[in-house]
């Protein structure tokens, strides 16, 4: 078989991020895995945004509302586990379930009200709604309020694997991640993905041929909620930490550039705008204090010039390539 | 009820809600004419309050800081809209959102490089330092009075300049047909300019307004950005009229829910609920009306005609 160049840098990206807790160990670097695992974890936020913004069109600008519920479930959860000592409260099952559960419910009802209005209205509805959980948390003083909830413990998954080890919680976020591009993969190649990418191209086609266009968009809306509120899980137990600044505005604009960033409406583009736009924080931010001094000014240069995003430009290196051997072939005769 | 404080808070409201006109104004005007949404609409605010800070240190009057603010805003509202912003209107609206929020990250950064990390204070001028006596003993802040009158001149500055102008006639005409505004021969470039400086101008006003009353401090124009989309969203986006009515909505609920949602909350829950709970819902209450509006009006209040 033989790969495209854009298919071997992708796959030796995954590959690559399978393999960087042991070259971490391996270099006694174990830095390198905590920052890893937050390039995971955004990565699911991002793929799940990606599912409605990509592929879908619907360009929601709460999305970090999900990875608060999910924090938030944990961060409660543990809270009572560590204080009140109720057991079942600190279960990573339970947490898992419950969070997927509330924030595939808040989708519902963030998205049966925003996805009745379209474009810039759109955008600012999703962003009010998301303001409106960020100030519920803010407000909340039992759990901390502006301040948060440090997590004493992280959930805690009966023995199967232990999450207090950075290198197991790792793993679990790299299989999240592998299961939530496999099933974006599915979902973007049913009928049902269809219906949702037609919808983008062209609404009012989709709906003269009969389509409950609302109600798609409504279950797309609510899946990656869904996606996104496990991301949530993951990241309160990678940071020990609950506030409501997950949930800052500001995060679900970080989300939108990774996902632009890498190549919006393609399956691995998320991921690789995750790990761009971490890498460059971390690189820029060693550089200088003033890091976003450049990195606002590229992120305006990359929407004007390089459409498409960095997956975008590995397109563009697969035709270059093909036209390369297709000159070499005919020379040859 | 304490109805010299209702009074207070209204006026306090009806004052934020002048604010929030001033820079709903020109980011709709931006929007409904270019169909641009400018995250670094904030920005513009901060900047004006910077401004303001700086040339009332070298003049040691807040008057002459102001006046000179004003141009200077404009100024880099237009170099702004020359330099960057303009190849952003032909572009999807995702693009808009993802560019100007690298604007902003930029503009914050810069401040912090020019200004320092630490937030600026701006003493008032004597004569506004002070209270007035509006009726029956009730005493009133002389600036919080100023920004209203302020405020209130220029929005009917701004509704002659609209309805009664050549340019304002244009801005009108672009606001509905683009296209045909420019097949017509008018500079539809210059135009986009002009609109870009007022609206630049208009922020400025409010973040040299709101300085004295707030610190002048990194990241000021965030918060206040987001409320302002909340009003022109609310206000039917395109409207200056909306952004009218929806900011003074916005800015009296605002306020007055803040002083009084505990009181109200008391008369149906135990006060300790109340107390905890308040707060939380007075920071929700523009949303959950943003909401209930677009869920009954999904285009706004005064949605934009030929839409």
């Amino acid at each position: 078989m033989k790969l495209s160049p854009r298919a071997t840098i992708i796959t030796l990206l995954m590959i690559g991020l399978g393999a960087v807790p042991l070259i971490a160990d391996g270099i006694d670097e174990p830095f390198y895995t905590v920052l890893f695992s937050r390039m995971l974890i955004l990565s699911i936020g991002a793929v799940s945004l990606n599912l409605i913004l990509g592929f879908g069109g619907m360009v929601s600008f709460g999305h970090a509302v999900y990875l608060g519920i999910g924090s938030y479930v944990v961060g409660i959860g543990t809270f009572h586990a560590v204080e009140d000592g109720v057991e079942w409260m600190g279960n990573g099952f339970i947490h898992i379930a419950i969070a997927v559960a509330a924030s595939a419910l808040a989708g519902l009802f963030i998205g049966a009200i925003s996805l009745r209005t379209r474009g810039v209205y759109f955008i600012m509805i999703t962003l009010a709604f998301a303001q409106m959980f960020y100030f519920i948390a803010v407000g909340n003083e039992n759990y901390g309020g502006d301040d948060g909830l440090s997590l004493y413990i992280r959930s805690d998954f009966l023995g199967l694997f232990d999450l207090s080890n950075d290198n197991s919680l790792y793993y679990l976020n790299f299989f999240v991640l592998v299961a939530s591009l496999y099933l974006t993969h599915r979902l973007t190649n049913s009928r049902f993905g269809k219906v949702i990418r037609g919808t983008k191209s062209n609404e009012q086609r989709m709906k003269s041929i009969g389509f409950p266009v609302y109600r798609y968009q409504l279950v797309a809306f609510v899946i990656a909620g869904a996606i996104c509120g496990l991301a949530g899980v993951l990241s309160a137990n990678q940071t020990d930490f609950v506030s409501p600044s997950v949930m800052h505005w500001t995060r679900s604009g970080d989300l939108i550039i990774m996902t632009v960033l890498g190549g919006i409406g393609t399956l691995f583009g998320p991921v690789i705008g995750a790990v761009a736009f971490l890498l460059l924080e971390e690189l820029l931010s060693g550089v200088t204090e003033y890091w976003q001094l450049f990195f606002g000014p590229m992120l305006v240069l990359v929407v004007i010039f390089a459409r498409g995003g960095i997956d975008g430009i590995l397109v563009g290196l697969d035709r270059w390539w093909q036209n390369y051997f297709l000159k070499k072939k005919a020379e040859e005769n | 009820m304490n109805w010299v404080l209702l009074l207070e808070q209204t006026l306090n409201g009806f004052q934020f809600g002048i604010l929030l006109f001033l820079l709903a104004a020109g980011l709709t005007l931006i929007f409904g004419i270019m169909d641009l949404i400018n995250l670094a609409h904030g920005s513009l605010y901060m900047m004006g309050a910077y401004f303001a800070a700086t040339f009332t240190q070298w003049t040691d009057s807040f008057l002459l800081g102001a006046l000179l603010a004003l141009p200077a805003c404009m100024l880099f509202g237009i170099i702004l809209e020359t330099v960057a912003l303009r190849t952003l209107y032909a572009r999807s609206h995702l693009d808009q959102v993802l560019a100007t929020f690298g604007l902003i990250l930029f503009f914050n950064e810069f401040v912090r490089l020019i200004w320092g990390p630490i937030g600026l204070d701006i003493p008032l001028p004597e004569q506004l330092s002070g209270s007035v006596e509006l009726f029956f003993g009730i005493r009133y802040p002389a600036f919080r009075l100023v920004i209203i009158v302020v405020g209130i001149l220029t929005a009917f500055l701004l509704y002659l300049l609209v309805s009664k102008t050549k340019i304002g006639m244009l801005i009108r005409a672009g606001a509905s047909n683009r296209q045909m505004v420019s097949a017509l021969g008018v500079n539809i470039n210059l135009l986009y300019t002009i609109v870009f400086g007022l609206g630049a101008a208009l922020a400025g006003l409010a973040g040299l307004m709101a300085a004295p009353i707030m610190t002048v401090e990194i990241g000021m124009g965030e918060g206040i950005l987001i409320i302002t989309f909340v009003v022109i969203v609310i206000g039917g986006v395109g409207s200056i009229k909306g952004a009218f009515v929806a900011a003074l909505i916005v800015g009296f609920i605002d306020t007055v829910g803040r002083s009084f949602l505990p009181d109200i909350l008391g008369l149906f829950v135990s006060n300790d609920v109340a107390d905890t709970a308040a707060p939380a819902i007075s920071s929700m209450l523009i949303y959950i009306l943003m909401a209930l509006i677009l869920a009954i009006k999904p285009q706004g209040l005064f949605p934009p005609k030929g839409a």
